[in-house]
């Protein structure tokens, strides 16, 4: 029974019928020990039944799943050394806080005081000090949340899961705690997986992300690789806008007949009469809107034969809203030739 | 391939492993006990009575005669038990009817004006007499419509003495005092079953948005009409359903006609007279089965009418 | 565009109001002058206004022995009967709204049914099958007509806590680190617990009130409400039955208000059958 496995999840083939639909299609997949992994998708991906396979609300179909080197398929959660956080908190309503935060001591028989100690410093680490006699209900979403993080931690499991833990909490109050949350894990030091549909807080906090699809995983890699090189059309489209360039106008820009990937900002914008650098991809088109986004501006330019490309501007020279080009102008596109992603499939099952 | 169990699981936690890994056995035990009660006692018992209606009491020995026929339900064709029927469902469809009237304007009142401290208020009103002693609310009208009880005294303070007679006297409904009479059970019925009305019925009004009444009128429609149009159509399965109530519930009783009336029997007083000491029960059950079907012919319309869709 | 004022300031129109206080009158009225006749010295009739006033009354029911073995039957039956009702209407309320199996549908029917048909028909129906099987009238032929509707009361309202409940809980307690005796007894049980008080407070009123299917199960013996029934039909106490009638409205508001105040702190109000 090791105990330095730096894997610490393993799927080795795993599947999750119900009935005729395939929520989870033949996953392989291995997180490290000590990253932070997030499973990113739309809903009905596959991602949060993973999740809860992991966790054991849930039983393969088929294949099975590792923890640290040991098969627990079928084993029941009670006896997992994994914790997780719902995405509704689920906290106990009849309880206190502190005993929510102790409850996983209670039931290991842990004496009250000293499980009550634990459960204080615990609250001390999530910065929510004295609050320990309130009950759930006279808390805000934030402080329930991290209640709920309190008291998955105090059992120091090996993994702890996070099921869309922020998708109740403001804009705002979910940016400050992704960035807690990625100090936490720091602190803390141990594996969490993180699933999520939101894939600007899945870039944010991963170490390592897997982009799900259909019961699939269509690539896993870091935040810059998913980005910088989607590897199919669908990642491309969901982890932030891209443009798709294919067939015949991919020939003429590229040479090649194939699918591209091309970011928005990525792309320069230069007058009708001038020149694009040597060695770049080039695009000349009509500037059909043009959105005013605060931070950036977005050029839709409707370049030949009908297809229509996004550029996206960092407003760093301009002011009051001013654009670099107006609309209806003729605009020559250019963007450098490593930023263009060839794709060669639109999902990853093909 | 090794599993993490806990050193030495008590044979407890081996069971309740089992029951995790195993949700259908889970189920059964939870199903079980219910369902064999149910089955065992009360289906069975139901078939029983069915089976039985099929047999037949032998007049001579007052035994009863355990072979399939169709006699004891032919029985029932006779001209005295088909008044038996008629009254029972005659009296059934006035006590919906007039229920129907006076539950509508509480539950309207309480769906869609009362505010949050009255509303509980009026609920508890309502609910309060439905939960009391059913015998006593019965004993209350006898001792309210005696002949010399509080309600002649009332009406002879307001002069109305001659009325009430008039009413006594006509035939059919009438009797020697309220209390004794159709009347009596007419008014006993509505007594006991309002609530069961109120309560459906103002549920089905509180699932009427406000916002489909300011939609109507927002297109031009006046209250009668956002009324007619809108909002009695969706509290219709409130109606149906409380009509179901006090439909079901008058057909089959016997203490109120026991109590209040003379001696017409209802379809409820006939059963208990023939399992009783005749123990006639091949005839009882047969009886039953009337309410019974009738029951089932309305639930069917009553779905046909698309009033139980919200259930 | 001109506005209505919100529907809760709105002057409810007289055609409504007046109906509606005069139905609320007419629901509870009755059952108050009861208490009134408790008091008279007319030992005959209902006569009113009373002739006179006496408690006498009181003495003389409480020196009545038939009428305590009746009180007492009564609430054995209803304790038992209650009992069961927890238990059965528990189990199928947990199995029904945690899992789909086929026939869900078909086991909620059929657990409405014994409130759904007329108390007559349950009646004819356990009591053909007591005459069939020969089984002799007792108390227990009382306690299974009874434990079988009061189940329905107990199943409703705890199915209707489990519904309203987030069943993340339970698999919190259960990631936790908790097995299946410590997730019911810590979480699950608690959360339960308004319901199934309040749901066996009503059942435990349903049996104590009830006289239909009694009367076909009973044989010799008398409840409470079996009493008050024989002295409906062949009076021949109305004073006793005055004070026994009384005090049988008072002792049922016990259970009623006690189940509806534990729903209301539950935060909704399950007073259905």
């Amino acid at each position: 029974m090791s105990t330095e496995n730096p894997v610490a999840i393993r799927f080795k083939d795993v599947s999750r019928h119900f009935g005729d639909v395939r929520a989870v299609d033949r996953v392989d997949l291995e997180i490290a020990d000590g990253e932070f992994f997030t499973m990113l998708g739309p809903s009905g991906s596959g991602k949060t039944t993973c999740l809860r396979m992991v966790a054991g609300f849930d039983n393969p179909t088929s294949g099975q799943i590792f923890l640290h080197g040991q098969e627990v398929s079928n084993l029941p959660p009670y006896e997992r050394q994994v914790n997780t956080v719902f995405q509704d908190y689920a906290l106990f309503p009849h309880m206190t806080v502190l005993d929510n935060v102790a409850y996983g001591l209670m039931v290991r028989n842990v004496p009250k005081t000293q499980r009550e100690k634990q459960a204080n410093d615990m609250l001390d680490l999530v910065r929510l000090p004295g609050l320990g006699k309130r009950k759930p209900s006279q808390l805000s979403g934030g402080q329930r949340q991290r209640v709920a993080l309190a008291r998955a931690l105090i059992l120091k499991p090996r993994v702890l899961l996070l099921d869309e833990p922020l998708g109740a909490l403001d804009l705002k109050l979910r940016q400050e705690m992704q960035v807690e949350l990625k100090v936490l894990q720091g602190q803390v030091g141990i594996t969490f997986v993180y699933v999520t549909h939101d894939q600007e807080e899945a870039l944010t906090m991963s170490d390592r992300l897997a982009v799900f699809n259909l019961g699939k995983i269509e690539q896993v890699g870091s935040p810059s690789e998913i980005y910088e090189s989607p590897a199919s059309e669908f990642v491309a489209g969901f982890v932030g806008v891209s443009n798709l360039i294919r067939g015949q106008v991919a020939k003429q820009i590229t040479g090649i007949e194939s699918t591209f990937s091309i970011r928005p900002e990525k792309i320069h914008i230069l007058k009708e009469n001038e020149k694009a650098p040597q060695g770049t991809y080039t695009a000349k088109g009509r500037i059909t809107d043009v959105i005013y986004l605060g931070m950036y501006t977005r050029y839709e330019v409707d370049i030949e034969s009908g297809n229509t490309i996004t550029v996206a501007q960092q407003n760093l020279t301009t002011t009051g809203g001013k654009a670099v080009a107006a609309k209806g102008q003729i605009v020559n596109l250019f963007w450098e030739k490593d930023h263009c992603t060839q794709i060669l499939k639109k999902i990853a099952s093909e | 391939m090794k599993k993490i169990v806990s050193l030495h699981p008590s044979p407890f936690q081996r069971f309740s492993n089992f029951l995790y890994s195993h949700p259908r056995i889970a189920l059964l035990l939870l199903l079980g006990p219910p369902m064999l009660w149910m089955l065992g006692i009360y289906i069975s018992s139901l078939l029983t009575m069915l089976v039985q209606s099929f047999y037949r009491l032998d007049d001579f020995t007052g035994q009863i005669v355990r072979q399939f026929t169709l006699s004891t339900y032919a029985q029932l064709l006779t001209a005295s038990n088909l008044d038996i029927v008629r009254r029972t469902a005659f009296m059934a469809l006035a006590v919906t009817g007039a229920t129907l009237l006076i539950a509508f304007p509480l539950a309207y009142y309480m769906a869609r004006y009362a505010n949050t401290r009255v509303k509980a208020l009026l609920y508890l009103a309502v609910t309060l007499p439905l939960w009391s002693s059913y015998l006593v609310k019965v004993y209350a009208w006898k001792l309210i419509l005696a002949k010399e009880g509080i309600l002649s005294w009332t009406v002879a303070q307001l002069h109305l003495t001659g009325l009430m007679d008039w009413l006594l006297g006509l035939p059919g409904i009438g009797g020697p005092s309220l209390s004794i009479s159709p009347i009596g059970i007419f008014l006993v019925f509505v007594y006991v079953w309002l609530p069961y009305m109120v309560l459906p019925i103002q549920a089905a009004l509180e699932r009427v948005p406000k916002s489909l009444l300011e939609a109507s009128s927002d297109l031009g429609a006046k209250p009668p009409k956002s009324f007619r149009h809108v909002t009695l159509p969706l509290a219709f399965p409130g109606i149906v359903a409380g009509s179901l109530f006090t439909f079901s519930l008058t057909l089959g009783d016997f203490i109120v006609p026991s109590v209040m009336g003379n001696s017409s029997f209802f379809i409820g007083q006939a059963v208990l007279s023939h399992q009783g000491t005749s123990g006639n029960i091949p005839l009882a059950a047969a009886m039953t089965s009337v309410p019974m079907v009738i029951m089932a012919v309305y639930l069917l319309f009553a779905r046909r009418l698309g009033a139980l869709d919200a259930f | 565009m001109p506005s209505k004022s919100s529907s809760n300031t709105e002057k409810t129109p007289l055609g409504i109001l007046g109906p509606a206080i005069a139905a609320v009158l007419f629901l509870n009225m009755p059952v108050l002058i009861i208490f009134i006749y408790a008091f008279t010295t007319d030992t005959q009739t209902f006569t009113f206004p009373l002739p006179g006033v006496t408690t006498q009354w009181f003495g003389v029911a409480a020196a009545r022995s038939d009428l305590w073995d009746a009180l007492g039957l009564s609430i054995r039956v209803a304790l038992l009967a209650t009992l069961l009702a927890i238990l059965l209407g528990t189990l199928a309320a947990a199995a029904v709204s945690r899992s789909k199996f086929f026939g869900r549908e078909a086991v909620s029917f059929l657990l409405v049914l014994p409130l759904a048909l007329p108390g007559i028909v349950t009646g004819i129906a356990l009591r053909s099958t007591m005459g069939a099987m020969d089984i002799p009238f007792s108390f227990f032929t009382i306690v299974v007509g009874h434990a079988t509707f009061c189940m329905v009361i107990v199943y409703n309202n705890v199915l209707a806590r489990f519904r309203r409940m987030s069943w993340s809980i339970v698999e919190a307690s259960a990631d936790l680190g908790a097995n299946s005796w410590q997730t019911f007894r810590y979480v699950l049980l608690p959360s339960i617990s308004t319901a199934l008080l309040a749901g066996g407070m009503l059942a435990f009123a349903l049996s104590f009130d009830e006289v239909i299917v009694t009367t076909f199960t009973a044989g010799q013996e008398s409840t409470l409400p079996i009493w008050i029934f024989s002295q409906l039909t062949r009076p021949r106490d109305r004073p006793v039955t005055n004070v026994v009638a009384l005090f049988v409205v008072l002792i049922m508001a016990i259970p009623i208000l006690l189940s509806y105040r534990i729903s209301q702190r539950d935060g909704e109000t399950q007073l259905n059958r």
